[in-house]
């Protein structure tokens, strides 16, 4: 509702992310109580934990919160794009273009920067290729996009296939989590939670006219939207955050879908306030997520796509049996 | 006071060849309807007019600029559209639907003042849909939709009111109600366009009458004067019988 005071929400969202990577630090194979990770916080605390907790542990939580916030708003512009509640950036094929860069790399037994740098060029090239294609000699409509990013969605996936079963069983399992989504391959959460932030600040001023886009593109053109730069610019912003969250953390799914779609039914449809609450909820959502992935069957871990996945399809399903 | 003016114009209707081009002086105060059987263009027509659709050739004046020249902003602060269908993808309340017509009028950093908030609510209880203002519009009749379609565009407050078929699915006393506020809106100065499919209502309520031929042939002018049985018949290609009532013509098919 655009009536209500959005800082609530907001407010409420943010503590929860703070609790849930408050959480996230404390809990591993040395456990540290929440007072002794308060206090490592604020500068003090035993060697020990400094390095436990501000080295190891901190940054694979931000870079959790990172990926989910970024698959989320990228969910969430594009369903807006899309006029279509059910879209999210794996359905055009954005993360199947990240895959099959990211595979073949490996493939040919490059590691770290290279597999992540090859992944973010898959992502792109999917996005150009989508895009292209649904543009076409005739218009652009939102339906003739969803369908071509389906479609070569569903072409990346039997390339992935293709190059699973010519890899050799050694090199087999990375892979697999890899394609499951797993974060503890993230380098570094700065790259994507500036990008997150930046996203954020710039998508505040287009909010209104996002939300008059989201009644048609003919409605909003005669409200004074300028509607083609408008399109363009959410689609490239959508494809610059799934590439850089598939970047992090190999291919997550169902965020996108999910947390767009909870949100909205309970903070209505006002994209000034839903899509820094994505950011906000998303980052939170895949904290507690890899938090779980990490100790569910300690020492080993699972792949974070694996709860995320668990955890939104039901909830998915939930919403659209009780949505009619 | 905005006048709207078409030179030589003719909309891009795939596989027409000969149309006639048109020359329209849409003036403040005036009622225009725009009669014509399916498919004869009504809709592109108000689409052309409201600078969304490219005209094959020609061009549209508003206050004598180019409307290619003004910005979209400017461009819809002075003149807005009812459409025809609509798309309700998204979850919106009635309230939610009819605030969007503030969009032209508010910076990209502006949030919607108690000033706007009171403006949708004004059109809201002028179209009779106010009791409606939290009701999910996907889950209203087609004529309430219809209304608060309508209430949007009262809400944006353009001077050059652009409907399509803006008595689609409503009944008779909301009919009546929609002319009459459009008659009121015309009475402000505002220019009102409409495509309508019912002749009795163009008769009472429009002082400027457009006929669109299937063939590319048009004629327009004083209500009075394009009211006529015989243009009316072979427009639709179909015999009426007409009558005076109230000093209004009407017609029923023969």
């Amino acid at each position: 509702m655009p009536i209500s005071s959005p800082y609530k929400p907001l407010l409420i969202l943010l503590l929860a992310g703070f609790l849930a990577a408050l959480i996230s630090v404390s809990i591993g194979s040395t456990a540290i109580g929440f007072e002794d990770t308060l206090r490592v916080i604020t500068g003090s605390g035993t060697e020990l934990q400094q390095t436990l907790i501000l080295e190891l542990r901190l940054p694979r939580t931000l870079s959790a919160f990172a990926t989910g916030g970024l698959l989320a708003v990228a969910g969430a512009l594009m369903q807006v794009l899309l006029r279509n509640p059910l879209a999210d950036p794996y359905v055009l094929g954005l993360s199947g273009g990240a895959a099959v860069g990211a595979l073949l790399a490996m493939l040919a037994g490059a590691a770290g920067f290279l597999v992540s740098g090859s992944a973010f060029a898959g992502a792109m090239l999917a996005t150009l290729l989508v895009f292209g294609l649904a543009h076409g000699s005739g218009s652009w409509t939102p339906s003739r996009l969803l369908l071509t990013g389906v479609v070569v969605a569903a072409g990346w996936g039997a390339i992935i296939t293709l190059i699973l079963s010519m890899t050799p069983a050694s090199r087999l399992p990375g892979m697999l989590y890899w394609l499951m989504g797993d974060l503890s391959h993230a380098a570094t959460p700065w790259p994507g939670l500036i990008i997150l932030l930046l996203v954020c600040l710039m998508v505040f001023p287009l909010g209104r006219a996002l939300n008059v886009l989201a009644r048609g593109s003919l409605q909003a053109a005669a409200l004074g939207v300028s509607v083609r730069p408008l399109e363009w610019s959410i689609y490239l912003m959508a494809s610059l955050l799934t590439a850089t969250a598939v970047t992090m953390a190999g291919s997550v799914g169902f965020v996108g879908l999910v947390v767009p779609h909870m949100l909205r039914l309970v903070l209505g449809n006002d994209q000034r306030l839903i899509l820094p609450a994505c950011a906000l909820a998303g980052g939170t959502l895949l904290v507690l997520a890899d938090t779980l992935a990490r100790v569910v069957i300690a020492p080993e871990q699972l792949p974070v796509g694996v709860i995320t996945a668990l955890i939104g399809v039901p909830t998915f399903l939930y919403l659209l049996y009780r949505s009619r | 006071m905005t006048r709207l003016t078409t030179e030589a114009l003719i909309i891009d209707i795939p596989g027409r060849a000969s149309v006639v081009p048109l020359n329209l002086a849409i003036e403040p105060g005036q009622v225009w309807g725009v009669l014509g059987p399916n498919g004869v263009g009504k809709t592109t027509l108000l689409h052309t007019l409201a600078g969304l659709r490219e005209p094959r050739s020609g061009q549209l004046l508003l206050d004598g600029t180019p409307l290619g020249n003004i910005r979209r902003k400017t461009v819809s602060q002075r003149m807005g559209l009812v459409f025809q269908d609509r798309q309700d993808g998204f979850p919106a309340t009635a309230l939610e639907t009819a605030l969007i017509g503030r969009h032209p009028w508010l910076s990209p950093w502006q949030m919607e003042s108690g000033e706007d908030l009171a403006i949708a609510e004004r059109a809201l209880e002028a179209l009779d849909v106010i009791h409606l203002k939290d009701r999910l519009v996907n889950t209203l009749s087609g004529g309430e939709r219809q209304r608060v379609a309508i209430a949007t565009l009262m809400t944006q407050s353009p001077e050059i009111w652009l409907l399509d078929e803006p008595t689609n699915h409503l009944d008779l006393q909301h009919q009546t109600a929609v002319m009459k506020l459009l008659r009121q809106q015309a009475a402000c100065d505002r220019a009102v366009f409409m495509c309508l499919h019912d002749l009795n209502l163009a008769a009472r309520w429009c002082d400027q009458i457009l006929l669109l031929y299937p063939d590319g042939q048009a004629c327009w002018g004083p209500a009075r004067d394009m009211l006529v049985t015989s243009a009316l018949e072979s427009l639709f290609g179909q015999r009426l019988l007409s009558a005076e009532l109230d000093g209004f013509p009407v017609f029923v098919p023969g």
